[in-house]
């Protein structure tokens, strides 16, 4: 297991972290390492929590915290996405305990890597939510006034589509996918208005793959008695440039959701409906 | 003219839900959360949301007994209009989000299921899996991404609100927030400001809530002179997960489901769960409450666990205080089904499979009943006049607030699966009250002068400045708020003691001032989280001492706070004449902290972060207050003499011709 401090019986069980830092989107990434303190229960969260509130590295140098984004710590939010021994993975469920199992020396830490990275575990995530915009991830109600209940469904409907909903659009799927290639950091210029660097962000983002995560979510509207209303543009947003015809079919995306979401099941039949779409439109003409 | 625009600050359900119908209603919204939207607290709520249902109606159940149950299960703490208003809109609201494609659990006949909740004998709650809130904050989401692509609603992702802006009359005419990454400081004007902030778990260190519940825009509204009512009301969920970081909640819904709460009768018994035979087990929860059992209101259960641990000594474990959550007796396929999301939280957490195994649960802090005070104006037919300006609306013009953070619904105990619907009730109405609010106002907060909002930036850049330069190697902030967690958990939570509040209140004020002297390890200025926490620490002790010196001024017992040298236990005489005595003595003990007790506390913060306060009487017009009992020993009997004394107001009443009036209801004193 882990190592003690300075070896003799009785001395406090001690580990070591090493993060990749970076100070600023345009400055180098560097190694740090810190040594922790072992107590139970410990996942990478409360690693981070224990690194700020030392302060300093192994070697006795005082660092600022290392920024990293978590919010429910019971991977539910997505938020804490980030690369621990080398796997995509939430950090509030990688528990310490197996971790050091696995490789004894120490726990490795890196910011996901198709994201552009903010601040040293930070990346900028936009892009995911872009995808989501781009598919119409939404039930186009008429509106919010009482008009009675929902479309009546089955349970074996609600079975099929409840695991796709529970998708909390972490990222692992798009970091671990070979086609979902890193897009760097649109800056906002000076003085540039928000308006404006919104929509150079949705341009750049748009011509690249919208990945697993987005298509699965346009399968499980497209499943939905109203969603199906407007399935058709769902599936014209998959077929434009960085569509589903960008998937190379690596499966790295169900191997890495957390959620265990069945996402190359989501792509094949979002395939299907893209083929059947092109020809329906084709005859049609 | 430039258009009328409202900020939202805070995207939960109760943000998201205010954005989409004001949208709807086609205000422009700009909305300013601390995480992605999609990422807010709401995603961890699991059991489900409540509301009558066309199965519970054919049991006799109602929106008037939903409406009981919520004011009987708060104590009575609450303003009924609201909460009236809010279980008759509960059935409406369920629908609308089975429209907006929430996965509920259906019936092999394609009804939305429901399950139980603590307290209340109906089936009234619906569910999607044990992640309700996840699903139900997805379709907000979705429909405010809608709005987003339309143009109607910007949105301020990873943007900290540092305060609001108040003019020369001190009517809210903005807000001021800082960019999380950039750190930029930016005002922004806006015609309304509606705080959807959530709870302050956080003062507590580690609770069952997320990271971003430091309560920090609510302490800033607050500090601004907003009013803060019943702080002290914090809720303990009786059953969570305890962890390093945090303490994960595990749903009532698994109870609902029929999980069933035991301690081995031998203290510290070393069998395994599954080895101790059924009558060595103390199902407590059933044995003392029979009618309600698992299922009493949490602040009972809560106690219960506590004490059954701490008094009775009967701990599954020696160091670590916990009690056994068992669902073994449950089929498999129908956990996965109706309980999944739960059970793979502790599978992957505790490394143990807890449909094979007992679970080791103990109470957690969860909820604030109390918040941000608000307003409502009150209908003839005793619900809310909706539209109406007023609802929701903080003392401060302009700026309401919604959702955990206020303190409007849940009086001294919120029901399981309530919090859901009050958020998103909340969400719904304040939206046509700012339509009505906007329809009066002459000019746009955008054409106000520009140095209202300069100075405002600036005030807020100095602070920001200021704490970048303090000398390193001060206080530090990650450990004193370890520090003020323990304190506040020790002093504030289940059990609450005078003496402890007081030594708590000293270290609390002590903290407070060491706080000034806290030291920055990081003083750049790009992402810098070092700063940002150090701030929200800082807005943590108005709020730690609001609850603190609530909880020491109210010397009784209502729903979560709890001292026992004012409980009122069961009934213990034998003899049938000395057991009327005894309920006789609790009815006059019940009446005594009644009319004392009966009122909100409202804490209102000077310019020194120092709370005071005062009470303001409660509108219990529709249901007169009564003993709060859930089959407490002598229950029968009490509830025999409370019967015959208002029976008895009643009558003297009728005969000097003030009517109803006289059975203990007052008009409130703030409407």
């Amino acid at each position: 297991m882990s190592q003690s401090h300075n070896g003799h019986p009785g001395a406090k069980r001690t580990f070591e972290v090493r993060v990749l830092r970076q100070d600023d989107p345009d400055s180098p990434s560097y190694w740090e390492r810190h040594r922790l303190e072992h107590k139970p229960d410990m996942n990478v969260t409360s690693v981070l929590q224990a690194i700020a509130a030392q302060g300093e590295t192994i070697d006795g140098v005082k660092v600022a915290p290392v920024a990293y984004d978590a919010n429910c710590l019971e991977e539910v939010c997505g938020s804490c996405t980030m690369i621990i021994n080398g796997r995509v993975r939430q950090a509030c469920s990688a528990l310490v305990d197996k971790l050091l199992a696995e490789k004894p020396d120490e726990i490795e830490l890196q910011p996901m890597s198709k994201f552009p990275v903010l601040r040293d575990l930070c990346v900028n995530r936009r892009r995911l939510f872009r995808a989501l915009e781009k598919v119409q991830a939404w039930i186009p109600v008429d509106g919010y006034y009482d008009m009675g209940p929902g479309p009546r469904q089955s349970q074996d409907q609600q079975e099929r589509a409840y695991p796709l909903s529970q998708c909390m659009s972490c990222g692992c799927c798009l970091d671990a996918c070979p086609q979902y290639g890193h897009v760097p950091l649109v800056a906002r210029g000076k003085g540039e208005s928000d308006a404006s660097h919104e929509a150079r962000e949705n341009a750049t983002y748009d011509v690249h793959f919208v990945g697993a995560h987005a298509i699965s979510q346009a399968v499980y509207y497209n499943s939905h008695p109203t969603g199906a209303m407007n399935a058709g543009e769902r599936i014209d947003a998959l077929t434009e440039p960085g569509g589903i015809q960008v998937c190379g079919n690596a499966q790295n995306c169900v191997a890495v959701c957390p959620k265990e979401i069945p996402l190359t099941t989501s792509i094949g039949r979002a395939g299907r409906a893209a083929t059947k779409r092109v020809f329906t439109k084709f005859f049609d003409r | 003219m430039a258009n009328k625009r409202v900020m939202i600050v805070g995207g939960g359900l109760a943000g998201l839900s205010a954005a989409m119908k004001l949208a709807e209603l086609g205000i422009e919204v700009d909305l300013m959360s601390l995480t992605p939207v999609k990422r807010s607290h709401s995603v961890c709520a699991q059991g489900g949301i409540n509301s009558v249902n066309d199965l519970t109606r054919q049991q006799g159940d109602s929106e008037y007994l939903h409406f009981d149950d919520t004011v009987y299960g708060g104590a009575f703490l609450q303003h009924q209009p609201p909460v009236k208003e809010m279980a008759d809109w509960a059935p409406k609201i369920i629908n609308l989000m089975d429209r907006l494609g929430v996965p509920f659990n259906r019936t092999p006949e394609g009804f939305r299921d429901q399950r139980r909740f603590g307290g209340t004998l109906f089936k009234r709650t619906a569910f999607a899996g044990a992640t309700t809130g996840q699903q139900l904050l997805y379709a907000l989401d979705d429909q405010v991404r809608r709005w987003s692509v339309a143009g109607k609603v910007k949105i301020y992702e990873a943007w900290d609100y540092l305060g609001p802006v108040l003019d020369g009359e001190g009517v809210c005419r903005g807000v001021v927030g800082q960019d999380l990454v950039t750190m930029e400081i930016r005002a922004f004007p806006a015609d309304a400001v509606v705080i959807a902030s959530g709870g302050c778990g956080l003062i507590y260190g580690r609770s069952t809530m997320s990271m971003v519940c430091n309560g920090s825009a609510a302490s800033r509204t607050f500090q601004a002179g907003a009013k803060y009512g019943n702080a002290e009301f914090v809720q303990v969920h009786p059953t969570a997960i305890p962890g390093a970081d945090k303490l994960r909640l595990m749903s009532e819904s698994a109870r609902g489901e029929g999980g069933r709460v035991w301690v081995p009768r031998t203290p510290q018994d070393s069998r395994r769960p599954t080895e101790i035979p059924e009558n060595e087990r103390y199902y407590f929860l059933e044995e003392r409450y029979p009618t309600y059992g698992n299922l009493v209101p949490r602040d009972i259960a809560t106690r219960e666990i506590f004490s059954v641990c701490t008094e009775d000594g009967l701990s599954v474990e020696k160091d670590r205080l916990c009690v056994y959550l068992d669902l073994t007796h449950i089929p498999r396929e129908i956990l996965d089904l109706k309980l999944g999301g739960i059970l793979e939280i502790y599978e992957k957490f505790q490394g143990v499979d807890p449909r094979e195994v007992p679970m080791k649960i103990f109470p957690a802090v969860h909820y604030s009943m109390g918040g941000l005070w608000v307003d409502y104006e009150k209908s003839a037919s005793g619900g809310l006049v909706i539209g109406s300006p007023r609802n929701q609306r903080t003392n401060i013009p302009n700026l309401y607030a919604i959702g955990e953070c206020d303190y409007q619904y849940h009086g001294a105990n919120r029901l399981g699966a309530n919090s859901l619907l009050s958020c998103i009730f909340s969400g719904l109405i304040v939206a046509p009250s700012i339509v009505n609010l906007l329809k009066g106002a002459k000019g746009a907060a955008a054409e106000e002068r520009s140095s209202l909002f300069e100075e405002a930036r600036n005030k807020h850049q100095k602070v920001h400045d200021q704490l970048l330069r303090r000398p390193a190697g001060g206080e530090n902030p990650y450990l004193l708020h370890q520090e003020l967690g323990q304190v506040m958990t020790k002093s504030a939570t289940v059990v609450r003691h005078n003496d402890a509040l007081q030594e708590a209140l000293e270290a609390v004020n002590n903290m407070a001032e060491r706080m000034r002297r806290c030291g920055l390890s990081d003083t750049g200025n790009w992402t810098n989280q070092n700063v940002v926490f150090t701030k929200a620490l800082a807005d943590m002790f108005p709020l730690a001492k609001a609850i603190l010196k609530g909880a020491l001024a109210r010397d009784e017992c209502r729903g979560a706070h709890y001292k026992p040298e004012f409980a009122q236990p069961g009934l213990e005489a034998t003899d049938p004449a000395e057991h009327r005595r005894e309920a006789e003595r609790w009815c006059d003990r019940f009446q005594a902290a009644t009319e004392r007790w009966l009122k909100s506390t409202i804490a209102t913060c000077d310019a020194e972060g120092e709370p005071h306060l005062t009470y303001e009487e409660v509108d219990t017009s529709l249901i007169p207050p009564r003993p709060r009992l859930y089959g407490l020993v002598g229950a029968e009997v009490i509830e025999e003499v409370w019967k015959s004394r208002t029976a008895a107001r009643q009558a003297a009443g009728s005969g000097n011709g003030d009517g109803a009036a006289a059975a203990g209801n007052k008009p409130a004193a703030v409407h």
